[in-house]
């Protein structure tokens, strides 16, 4: 019995359950909600069953209709798709949680709940189908989904500066994803193929492969919203109801970071990276330094942490200077232990703040004053969620912050040793100031009741991103099964004497 | 030079003149019709590379992958309509709002 629940290729029922119960949520309006709440149910248990077959010895491929890889569609599910999978059934169950009383409590809004569940649903299937794709093509096809999907959430709610803020992310997707699709036809004019294996067995170090290369980079980071192309993310995430800008922070900006990091360490490593790789680093680095400064001039609260999500994607791209010789292992570790805290604390924050928004009427931090009452402890679930996006432990954060560190210095890069210090600082900066103000002793007037369900999914998803550090090591280790990286997590820094 | 080869520059060419034409205009609808210039000369370059082999057999692969990406972008194309056709009736503008400040309730 249990062989044959372990024979099912749950990694793939991941992909085909959302994208069937979209279809169903669809045509029945009405029950979209309840469908929403059922599937939303099940991916847990279904990651859970993914991840458990990937730590037995398993098949590390799954050749869609029994076509062999250069023709046909190679699955993949190895370490990063089964981290990746599991922690979106994870957010993605306590996001659906709150969405159903948020839009139940703001039924007379115009934020249009009936389509909110069959787009998610939607753009669920997407992102697993992303994560376990093993060929350049196929990523391509989910990008687009998984854009479509998020364009059409970001215009949920109808005003003219949604839609604006809709637009312009479907055009920066559009040109993203068409510059990647040109790197793919030079790569494949000249292999034949796009599977991601044979790619990299096949790659040479010439120079068209690095126009190709080129083409992709920056078509990703286009779509991942690095600084200085981060210009659009700050709009199109704060302008969303509360769950989508969740959904967008915590999951979908890494969609695009997981196929830049499927490349690097599949694709090109025959080509000779060093320069770019440092050139992706600074950005990154501008993009902490950019992003914290700017959310520390923000006056609203959803404005501040979409600019602290341009900050911490900055920490991600670190990784590619950082995962060199010995130290890959722990960059890449401390990479994806960095896309799991962050997906935990971004999104319990990002549901705060819809529910302080709720609440309030509004998010203006200089009007949080002496928020007390119902705010007061929201404030405090905000301050819980906010310990991992400083790093502080015992939060995943903070495991993630200390991983990037000791490869930085095991490479002996200084200057991100100060970068990362100095993103940590800079955070716990724009975090305080929030906290300073809800702290002040000022007499409010009275606050309408908030429903249940409204609190406990972000102090839950709090709660998960603050002990996150303390059960890291099982992500860890499955972060690793079929990795592109050697070496050890665990780096002993000499000292050069 | 080969045949293909032209037409695999001439498809970066518009990818290239279709991304200048998607910066430069504001008016949506141009911007658009520029999104799909660019996308068709992805194409472009998909099939003259998919026509370029040794035994003078064309490789269907390529082709099969334009037919997915036409779908793609006939999407890409209906869905950004839809939205500038609503920002036209909301606000009477065929352009982006340029003010960056934050959005009121």
């Amino acid at each position: 019995m249990t062989d044959a629940i372990l024979q099912q290729p749950w990694f793939l029922w991941l992909t085909l359950i959302p994208l069937g119960a979209a279809i169903l949520a669809f045509v029945l309006p009405r029950q979209a909600h309840l469908v929403g709440f059922a599937t939303a149910l099940i991916l847990p248990f279904c990651a859970l069953l993914a991840v458990r077959q990937g730590t037995l010895p398993h098949q590390l491929f799954l050749n869609a209709g029994g076509w062999d890889a250069p023709l046909g569609i190679a699955l993949r599910n190895d370490g990063l798709a089964l981290v990746m999978l599991a922690v979106t059934a994870g957010v993605g169950f306590i996001i659906s949680c709150y969405a159903t009383a948020y839009f139940s409590a703001r039924r007379h809004k115009p934020d249009r709940p009936h389509y909110f569940w069959p787009l998610w649903l939607f753009l669920w299937g997407g992102c697993n189908a992303l994560f376990i794709s093993g060929d350049l093509f196929n990523l391509y096809v989910t990008l687009e989904l998984v854009t479509l999907a998020s364009v059409a959430l970001i215009a949920l709610e109808g005003g003219n500066k949604a839609l604006n803020a809709a637009l312009r992310y479907l055009f920066i997707g559009l040109i993203g994803s068409l510059a990647y699709l040109l790197g793919v036809a030079i790569l494949y004019g000249t292999y034949a193929t796009v599977d991601l294996g044979l790619l990299g067995d096949a790659l040479t170090n010439t120079r068209l492969n690095h126009v190709a290369m080129a083409l992709m980079v920056s078509g990703l980071i286009l779509k991942s919203a690095l600084f200085p192309m981060h210009f659009w993310l700050p709009q199109a995430h704060a302008m969303a109801p509360a769950p989508v800008s969740a959904l967008l922070s915590a999951l979908i900006v890494k969609t695009t970071f997981i196929v830049l990091l499927r490349l690097w360490f599949m694709v090109f490593p025959a080509l000779d990276l060093v320069v770019t790789g440092q050139i992706l680093g600074l950005l990154g680095s501008g993009a902490i330094i950019w992003g914290s400064l700017m959310a520390l001039r923000q006056e609203r609260l959803k404005l501040l942490i979409a600019y602290s999500t341009v900050a911490q994607i900055g920490y991600l791209f670190l990784v590619f200077p950082l995962a060199r010789g010995d130290a890959a292992a722990a960059a890449w570790t401390g990479c994806v232990l960095l896309i799991l805290a962050h997906a935990c604390g971004k999104a319990a924050m990002f549901l705060v703040a819809g529910t302080i928004h709720h609440t309030a009427g509004h998010d203006r931090i200089s009007q949080l004053a002496g928020a007390g009452g119902p705010v007061g402890v929201l404030v405090v679930v905000f301050a819980l969620a906010a310990v991992t996006i400083i790093g502080l432990p015992p939060s995943g954060g903070f495991f993630a912050k200390w991983l990037l560190l000791s490869a930085a210095l095991a490479t002996g890069q200084w200057f991100y040793l100060l970068v990362i210090l100095g993103g940590s600082l800079l955070s716990a900066a724009y975090i305080v100031r929030v906290l300073s103000w809800a702290f002040l002793d000022v007499k409010r007037s009275h606050y309408p009741v908030i429903p249940w369900v409204m609190k406990w999914p972000p102090l839950l998803l709090a709660v998960i991103s603050l002990l996150f550090g303390l059960i890291a090591h099982q992500p860890l280790q499955l972060a690793l099964i079929d990795a592109p990286v050697a070496g050890r997590v665990m780096l002993e820094i000499s000292h050069a004497r | 030079m080969s045949v293909s080869v032209l037409y695999a520059g001439g498809g970066t060419l518009l990818f290239f003149i279709g991304l200048h034409a998607l910066l430069v205009y504001p008016h949506l609808l141009r911007k658009i019709l520029a999104a799909n210039i660019m996308g068709s000369g992805v194409f472009m370059v998909f099939v003259a590379l998919g026509a370029r082999s040794s035994d003078g057999v064309t490789d269907p692969v390529p082709q099969a992958m334009v037919l997915t990406g036409i779908v793609v972008s006939l999407c890409f194309t209906a869905v950004a309509l839809v939205l500038a056709v609503r920002i036209h009736r909301l606000t009477g503008c065929t352009t982006f709002v340029q003010d960056q400040e934050a959005a009121g309730d």
